[in-house]
């Protein structure tokens, strides 16, 4: 196939997981978003002829960051247990 | 074919832009960040693009002589390996000052922190 | 009305950076720096087939020692500013095919990583690639077995032993060679070989550990302020 078409929906499916990752409600669902787009950022890497970026955009970019991620929402979450859920806090400013 | 992924990160680097400015919540402050860091380092390996030209690595017998004209560029591709990295340890070091705010107050709003507006 | 605003402020932006947008046609051949790097005398003065390599470490040099030195400042700043408060062990208990499967695999996810960093100047790989393969095989260790104590005096001396040899070896470039971070102390052997490209390897080795031990140890403090139930 040409190069094109594949990287045209490449773009499309990198902006929906954008627009996922700022707009869900919950926070699990925004952060595996945020790393999906590191993901498909790591294969378009590869289309423009750049593989040590490609090696390192998908160790780093999609795999140590959504963990650090994780952590920190746990702790959060067991913190905060008797109160309201920290998903609720997100309104966007009036 | 560079048109299209120049066009791509620079939207990327606006939707990060406008995560930042418009949300309340700390962590997705934080995930604006991550997108901003991403659409940025898409937009320089994109520049680097040759027409017609291969990954700069010499594997080859043929790639040995007149060199100059089939490989890509490999100076941006230096800089955005380094930058990669960097971007992780501030991500980092933003989740632990999150922690560490949340802790204080048990909230995540950031409007809540009005310590230093007079 | 303040979503309004912010509307305004990006569209400016976005009319700002548009000429950058509009003038850039494709590249047909390559730029004059890049020209430099890809002739045969410079290539065969540094001998290493991965030209990005032969940029990071030698052309590029200072660049890494900086980007190095902000990984120890992240990280020191991390162990600083999360104290350790639980003291009590956890009760959870993963299951058998899970301990079995991770006790099978971290010694493979540890030679690859190490395997990528040797072959930094013949392979796409490197230091800083070899060194995130190996922070995912230590936190695979962390999860699979919460309750077993994680040396942190083994990390952190690796970490600062191949900060100082780093560093030695750029300086040692400087009194023998040609000049800082020179990789014609040891000797540029054939083209294609393991043993080539001067002292590019040895440095690589060296940059790979220390980014494998810090991240080990900036995940290492997330995880040992969880309040286990």
């Amino acid at each position: 196939m040409d190069f094109k078409i594949i990287s045209a929906l490449l773009g499309i499916i990198m902006l929906a997981m954008s627009v996922i990752a700022i707009y869900h409600k919950k926070m699990i669902v925004a952060v595996i978003a945020t790393g999906a787009v590191g993901l498909f950022a790591s294969i378009m890497y590869l289309f423009l002829a750049a593989p040590d970026v490609a090696m390192t955009e998908a160790a780093i970019g999609s795999g140590l960051s959504t963990i650090i991620f994780f952590y920190v929402l746990n702790r959060i979450r067991s913190n905060d247990k008797e109160g309201r859920e920290s998903d609720e806090i997100d309104e966007v400013i009036k | 074919m560079e048109y299209i992924t120049i066009t791509t990160g620079f939207l990327i680097i606006f939707a990060g832009l406008w995560a930042i400015m418009t949300r309340k919540n700390i962590i997705r402050i934080i995930i604006g960040f991550s997108l901003f860091d991403t659409g940025i380092h898409i937009v320089m390996v994109s520049m680097a693009y040759v027409k017609g030209g291969v990954a700069p690595i010499l594997d080859k017998k043929e790639l040995l002589t007149d060199t100059a004209n089939k490989i890509v560029d490999p100076v941006p591709q230096a800089l955005v390996l380094t930058a990669i990295v960097i971007g992780l340890g501030v991500t980092a070091l933003m989740l632990a000052y999150a922690m560490k705010l949340h802790s204080e107050k048990k909230s995540l709003d950031i409007e809540s922190f009005k310590d230093l507006k007079w | 009305m303040k979503k309004l605003f912010v509307f305004i402020i990006l569209i400016a932006l976005a009319s700002m950076l548009y000429p950058l947008l509009d003038t850039f046609h494709g590249n047909d051949k390559l730029s004059e720096l890049a020209q430099f790097y890809a002739q045969k005398d410079n290539v065969t003065k540094v001998n290493s087939q991965n030209l990005v390599t032969a940029v990071v470490v030698t052309y590029r040099g200072l660049d890494t020692l900086g980007e190095v030195t902000i990984l120890f400042l992240a990280a020191a700043i991390i162990a600083f500013f999360l104290k350790t408060e639980s003291e009590k062990r956890t009760l959870r208990k993963n299951s058998e095919i899970f301990k079995t499967a991770a006790k099978m695999l971290v010694p493979i996810i540890t030679m690859v990583g190490i395997y990528i960093f040797i072959n930094g100047h013949l392979t796409p790989g490197g230091g800083f690639q070899g060194g995130a393969v190996i922070a995912s095989g230590v936190i695979l260790m962390l999860l699979a077995f919460p309750n077993m104590e994680f040396s942190h005096k083994f990390f952190e001396s690796l970490e600062s032993v191949s900060g100082l040899v780093y560093v030695g070896l750029a300086a040692l470039g400087a009194i023998i060679g040609l000049g800082f971070l020179d990789n014609a102390i040891l000797p540029l052997g054939k083209f294609g070989e393991l043993f080539s490209a001067g002292a590019i390897p040895v440095i690589y080795s060296f940059v790979g550990l220390k980014v494998g031990a810090e991240l080990s140890n900036i995940l290492n403090k997330f995880k040992s302020v969880q309040a286990e139930n």
